[in-house]
């Protein structure tokens, strides 16, 4: 089973955010599914988290539904990540999140990159913020980015919007046909659940520890 | 079991009265507060070590000694001593100091610390942090075992000859304890040695301390040092109390909104309810104190802190005479359904009796060093 998780960061009810990241959720789900493989697409939506957020910045610990959302991250196979922009960048909400994942967490993961904005002036928030912080977490990012407008919602779409989505979509699902369950190219950083799953031997600790490793 | 007090020696302000203590005040209330904790029957009493303010934990050995001259039975501990930063040269001197001046009343506890900046301070890179405490601590294992000592590292210039003084007391180094709170590593080195493993336990849920202290469990049992029930477990424990639930929740509110290290975050409620800190009434310190075995096992070393976030002395001491009036029946509680076969933590006597005794371990040397200065700049100018 293929597992998609949508995070989006959208704070008003209902938000155009939302309304993109469920677009963006259902095209994921049909593009996979296309390919014969099964998926499973589960939303998280940051802004019932923004207080375990604060909390997690100041105690260094998640509490309850923020330590499940982050989990269900770690655990995903490829992620859908929607923000609004706000002073022309992505939201403070959502780059908390994403600065309280544990490091190594997003190391090879497919991700898809959407922003919502007033007016279609901020579409390269996409490209010179989001790209840019994904590139750092060494995360996959797919080519397309799917920016939506306000007008992008109302009666002027011709329909752009929906295809960028399924592009988007496609080039998402064809990295997950690539390399689903197989080992990453790249070794993957060692985090503290793979060391609590299996612990590196003491006698390796002590060799690393009189050699040139960094640890 | 042994029950106690640790400290970091902060130097905070009173949020109630706006009051901020002077480093004199501080450092002489720490030793009140230990003196206090001998008096109402508690085992241990440990300091942590900062190199900043607002702190006053700096120079631990010089406190750990003078509390020690001044009580007579208390075993004064650490929490933890930086074995990052700190030569294991010196650790090895200092300890083995202690423990003769104190008959043997000592122990420590390792850590990495949890402040960045001060592996700078002493010429060392944060980033080997994991690195440093493994050959630091391999080699001060030498420093008490071995008379004379020819080592060779990474970290530290070499050693050639060289014998620590003065050597451990009795032939026995002091027990130690490594401390962390979430690296796994650190876990596995304690077990690898057969050492003590202590989590600090208060600044996060309680699931994280039962992952380490469980690994540690199991790595412990691996290396043969006994089955996993038997592996020495430390844990700290954050407590406040009145007789009155609802008067300690008002009175120690202030301090846990402006706490450092957690304040101004998660409620009093919040924080109670996912981690170890119980605030309320002597009977529910008790009850959430002896739960700890649930996830933990049954274990060695109970430390709460008592005394940080602008808590003034009296306050400090009042909660010490409140734990004192339920350390006989925390003890009791301990004590009930503990297998024989667990063992108490180790104690200096228990540690020379598995020795197969005491044994004096005094280098007697001819001095070739003193006084050479001369000659090696003389042999420096024919070089």
């Amino acid at each position: 089973m293929t597992s998609v998780v949508v995070v989006s960061a959208g704070l008003s009810v209902p938000s155009s955010t939302r309304i993109l990241a469920d677009k963006l959720g259902e095209a994921v789900r049909r593009s996979v599914a296309a390919r014969g493989q099964e998926v499973d697409v589960q939303h998280v939506e940051l802004r019932p988290l923004a207080h375990a957020l604060a909390d997690h910045l100041l105690t260094g610990f998640p509490t309850g539904d923020l330590a499940t959302s982050l989990e269900q991250v770690r655990r995903a196979d490829a992620l859908v990540v929607v923000t609004p922009v706000f002073s022309a960048s992505y939201s403070g909400l959502f780059k908390t999140f994403f600065d309280v994942l544990e490091p190594g967490t997003l190391d090879g993961k497919p991700v898809v990159i959407a922003a919502t904005a007033g007016t279609a002036r901020h579409s390269l928030a996409l490209d010179h913020a989001l790209r840019p912080l994904f590139a750092h977490l060494h995360a996959v990012v797919v080519p397309t980015g799917v920016f939506a407008a306000a007008e992008d919602f109302g009666a002027t779409d011709d329909g752009s919007l929906d295809k960028r989505v399924d592009r988007a979509a496609a080039e998402l699902a064809a990295l997950l046909g690539n390399g689903a369950g197989e080992p990453a190219a790249a070794p993957v950083r060692r985090q503290v659940a793979d060391e609590f799953a299996a612990p590196t031997p003491f006698e390796q600790l002590l060799r690393e520890a009189g050699g040139n490793a960094v640890r | 079991m042994q029950i106690g007090i640790f400290t970091v020696g902060d130097v905070t302000t009173d949020p109630t009265t706006g009051r901020t203590p002077t480093e004199y005040e501080r450092i002489k209330a720490t030793v009140a507060i230990a003196k206090k904790a001998e008096d109402i029957g508690l085992d241990v009493f440990a300091t942590g070590e900062h190199h900043n303010p607002p702190f006053i934990a700096s120079n631990p050995t010089a406190t750990l000694a003078y509390i020690g001259a001044q009580t007579e039975r208390i075993i004064l501990s650490t929490a933890t001593t930086l074995i990052t930063t700190t030569d294991p040269v010196l650790i090895a001197e200092d300890y083995a100091k202690i423990q003769h001046l104190t008959d043997g009343r000592v122990d420590l506890m390792l850590g990495r610390g949890n402040t960045g900046p001060v592996y700078p301070w002493f010429g060392k890179d944060i980033r080997q942090g994991i690195n440093l405490a493994i050959e630091n601590y391999a080699l001060l294992r030498r420093l008490w075992s071995e008379d004379v000592v020819d080592w060779e590292g990474r970290f530290r210039t070499p050693l050639q000859g060289y014998t620590a003084t003065p050597r451990p007391l009795e032939g026995v180094a002091p027990f130690v304890w490594h401390g962390s709170i979430r690296s796994p590593e650190i876990a596995e080195q304690a077990a690898y040695y057969g050492d003590g493993y202590f989590h600090n336990h208060i600044f996060w849920p309680s699931s994280h301390a039962q992952q380490m202290v469980q690994l540690y469990r199991q790595r412990f049992e691996h290396y043969g040092h006994g089955s996993a029930d038997q592996a020495i477990v430390g844990l700290g424990g954050q407590i406040f109390m009145r007789h009155n639930s609802q008067d300690a929740v008002r009175d120690f509110r202030p301090y846990f909104d402006n706490a450092p290290v957690y304040g101004h975050g998660p409620t009093l409620e919040e924080f109670t309810q996912n981690t170890p800190l119980t605030v309320g009434s002597p009977q529910q310190v008790l009850e959430k104190t002896l739960s700890f075995r649930e996830y933990a096992g049954d274990y060695q070393r109970q430390l709460f802190l008592v005394d940080h976030a602008g808590l003034p002395l009296k306050t400090v001491l009042e909660q010490l005479d409140l734990l004192g009036e339920i350390l006989p029946e925390m003890r009791k509680g301990f004590a009930e359904g503990r297998p024989a076969h667990v063992p108490d933590a180790p104690t200096h006597a228990s540690r020379v009796a598995a020795a197969g005794g005491a044994k004096d371990s005094t280098v007697h040397a001819e001095d070739t060093m003193t006084g050479t200065t001369d000659r090696f700049q003389k042999e420096e100018v024919d070089a």
